[in-house]
């Protein structure tokens, strides 16, 4: 077998001065138009210290993949994947090392770019495969395949613009799986569309496995890495962590968050600047005494915990806890201002500290790892935070329902239903 | 194929292999915007002779008739106006589309890999069909001129230069876009600076007035503005008026080049932070 992509001490330095700021409202907006020639003044006669205003996205990764090699790349949010990918498919250039790819990299990240609503399917299948660095022949020759494998044969002079939405990404979808790169990059684009259609991107993409070409193959979700892959890289704060058969990495990574003891808190450093003035301090699971710990029991109602300080008023303010369950599905979603009554009682926030608490009543969870994503935003506003798997906790089901026989149970809720029995 | 990544230190070359490998890619984006642009108007295509002609008319009322600006050999001022403004629409509206190129593009730049020397250059060719649509109604003009007197309409071997100094424009747009779009990326103040970078261009460029009312010893600064080369060449070879070719022509020439090599220059050196910065 031969390297197809090596990489060798691959890093990126990122100024964190530079990153976008996110959305102002049009009062702060004018605010900051006001202090805009001081801070320029400012800044020209105190240049910003270089190692105070960078972070390494990635930092000296150095790993090979080997022709018709299936590969998962594992990482939180913010662990470097996406710089990994980007710098692999050359949208970006990394700041040191090296990087050997022999053959076209074609990615799932970029699923309908340059698409232009005003145009109809057949020229947007043109054009896009023109962006995605195909040529007019290979095109016209793959054109019928493209139109049958994305179902919109009916609409194919009809403008984008008025097509669903699942179609869209279905015709978008269809170009770029027909792209047939060396290796083929792929990001989370699983999570949309319907049932259907996920089933065909993953049966597409293991045909590209088995045709031997090789697959990178970027997820959230531990079953598909699972299935889909043999080997995977955990990248955990940009850097390589663990190279080892899926099922090893998965248990690494599931296993190696930074919550410890059920509760995860955060320090200054950590937390961008985007998010001000939202600065989030811990996220604990207490048990039913009050205690943080790292296991609940099913039968007994877990406490989850989310300590913020706000630095400035903030209008429609909600804080949200994603569960999940350690391979990644959602179990559910609920925020602190779901109840219309708080809603209306929190609507301003001041500037201070407080604890957001929820209480996931007995009898819900099933045994097994689940892990937490945090969330604080006004909706359709802004998103000041969200950290993935920001912690993790273990559910113990003992004394719960159906303990007698000492059989894991199918399902990710253990609820204890009142059953009757009838003799008729 | 094996493509070697590594970061590029200091200043990168143009690399123009890329850009030829992808060059379908340029046909297409201009193809594109052909096809996008008179959607969903009214007018649609009537568009691109409708803005030369209407300004040529409000020229020719407040600076022909009014203020009674002279023209080069008594040429009747609506021709003298709009033959220069056929080429300064062309210059405008490349260099103020290939300058928002990039920025308009966010979503290719962030998320694919292709030579980003495209966007600006399909943008800056994107307007010769409105070109060749609205030079046809200046042919419109001239014969009518012709018919009605005040005017002889000839063709000569001048009408060879023509491509020459379209080039010069679209140079000149060219090497002013890349730099603005770069910087662009950036700082977004410069999508306000455009329209008033244009219009004053306008001005420093003799659109509504002959370059001849300029003093003689200023004449080799104002041809820096290589628009007033474009311009003097269409005259002259349109229209009769004197002939540009000398110092002049030469000092718009050497600066649209600087312009674009520079420009040239400055994008490659920037263009390995687009995706990060935009």
């Amino acid at each position: 077998m031969t390297a197809i992509i090596r990489v060798e001490h691959l890093s990126k330095l990122y100024r964190i001065g530079l990153a976008p700021k996110g959305y102002r409202t049009l009062s702060e907006n004018i605010t900051y138009a006001m202090g805009a020639p001081i801070r320029a003044i400012r800044r020209v006669k105190t240049p910003a210290p270089d190692a105070m205003d960078t972070i390494y996205a990635l930092n000296d990764v150095s790993f090979d993949v080997e022709e018709g090699q299936v590969l998962g790349i594992i990482g939180r949010n913010g662990a470097g994947k996406s710089t990994l990918l980007k710098i692999l498919s050359r949208i970006t250039e990394p700041t040191e090392g090296e990087i050997w790819i022999n053959g076209r990299v074609g990615s799932l990240l970029e699923v309908g770019t340059g698409f232009h609503p005003e145009l109809t399917g057949r020229e947007n299948i043109f054009l896009n495969g023109a962006i995605l660095g195909m040529k007019r022949g290979e095109i016209t020759s793959k054109f019928d395949e493209i139109v049958a494998f994305s179902e919109v044969e009916q609409f194919i002079d009809t403008p984008v613009k008025r097509y669903s939405s699942g179609m869209y990404l279905r015709l978008a979808f269809a170009v770029a799986a027909h792209l047939e790169p060396e290796i083929l990059v792929v990001d989370e684009v699983l999570a949309v569309g319907d049932a259907e259609f996920q089933r065909k991107c993953l049966g597409k993409m293991s045909d590209v496995a088995q045709q031997g070409r090789t697959v990178l193959f970027v997820s959230h979700n531990m079953s598909a890495i699972l299935r889909l892959t043999q080997e995977s890289i955990v990248i955990q704060k940009g850097q390589l962590v663990k190279r080892a058969p899926s099922v090893e990495a998965v248990d690494f990574y599931l296993s190696a968050g930074h919550s410890s003891d059920g509760e995860r808190t955060w320090s200054r450093d950590e937390i961008s600047l985007d998010a001000d003035p939202f600065r989030p301090v811990a996220l604990r699971i207490r048990g039913p005494k009050g205690t943080v710990v790292e296991t609940v029991r099913s039968t007994e109602p877990v406490v989850v915990e989310f300590e913020y300080e706000l630095t400035a008023p903030v209008t429609g303010l909600r804080v949200g806890i994603y569960l999940n369950t350690g391979r990644g599905e959602a179990v559910f979603t609920t925020f602190d201002t779901d109840d219309p009554g708080m809603f209306e009682r929190f609507t301003n926030r001041k500037p201070g500290r407080y604890v957001s608490r929820c209480i996931i009543p007995p009898d819900t969870l099933n045994s097994g790892r689940y892990s937490l994503n945090v969330n604080a935003s006004s909706y359709r506003i802004r998103r000041y935070f969200a950290e993935e798997q920001a912690l993790e906790f273990s559910v113990d089901a003992t004394a719960a329902p159906g303990m007698q026989w000492p059989e894991p149970r199918p399902g990710v809720t253990r609820p204890r239903l009142e059953w009757k029995i009838e003799s008729l | 194929m094996t493509i070697y990544i590594k970061p590029t230190k200091g200043w990168a070359s143009l690399n123009l292999r890329d850009l030829w490998t992808y060059r379908e890619l340029i046909l297409f984006m201009v193809w594109r915007d052909l096809l996008v642009r008179y959607k969903q108007t009214v007018l649609g295509v009537t568009w691109a002779i409708l803005q030369p002609f209407l300004q040529m008319v409000v020229f020719s009322i407040i600076f022909g008739r009014f203020a009674k600006v002279p023209t080069d050999n008594n040429i009747p001022y609506p021709i003298f106006s709009y033959v220069a403004l056929l080429p300064f629409t062309l210059f405008a509206k490349a260099l103020n589309d290939a300058s928002r190129s990039l920025v308009g593009h966010q979503n290719m730049v962030s998320k694919i890999y292709f030579p980003r020397l495209i966007l600006p250059l399909s943008s800056v060719l994107g307007g010769l069909v409105d070109f060749a649509l609205a030079f046809l109604v200046l042919l419109g003009m001239m014969i009518y001129y012709a018919l009605t007197g005040g005017f002889h309409f000839i063709i000569n071997a001048a009408w060879l230069w023509l491509p020459f100094f379209i080039l010069l424009a679209l140079v000149t747009a060219l090497g002013v876009a890349l730099w603005l779009s770069a910087l662009y990326v950036q700082y977004r103040d410069v999508g306000y600076m455009l329209p008033f970078l244009s219009d004053t261009w306008k001005f420093i460029s003799p659109v509504v007035y002959s370059s001849t009312m300029i003093p003689e010893q200023w004449q080799m600064l104002y041809s820096i503005n290589p628009m007033v080369g474009v311009i003097n060449g269409f005259r002259w070879a349109l229209l009769g008026a004197p002939s540009p070719i000398g110092m002049g022509l030469l000092v718009s020439t050497i600066s649209a080049i600087i312009l674009l090599a520079t420009g040239l220059v400055y994008f490659r050196r920037m263009e390995r932070t687009f995706a990060d910065l935009i």
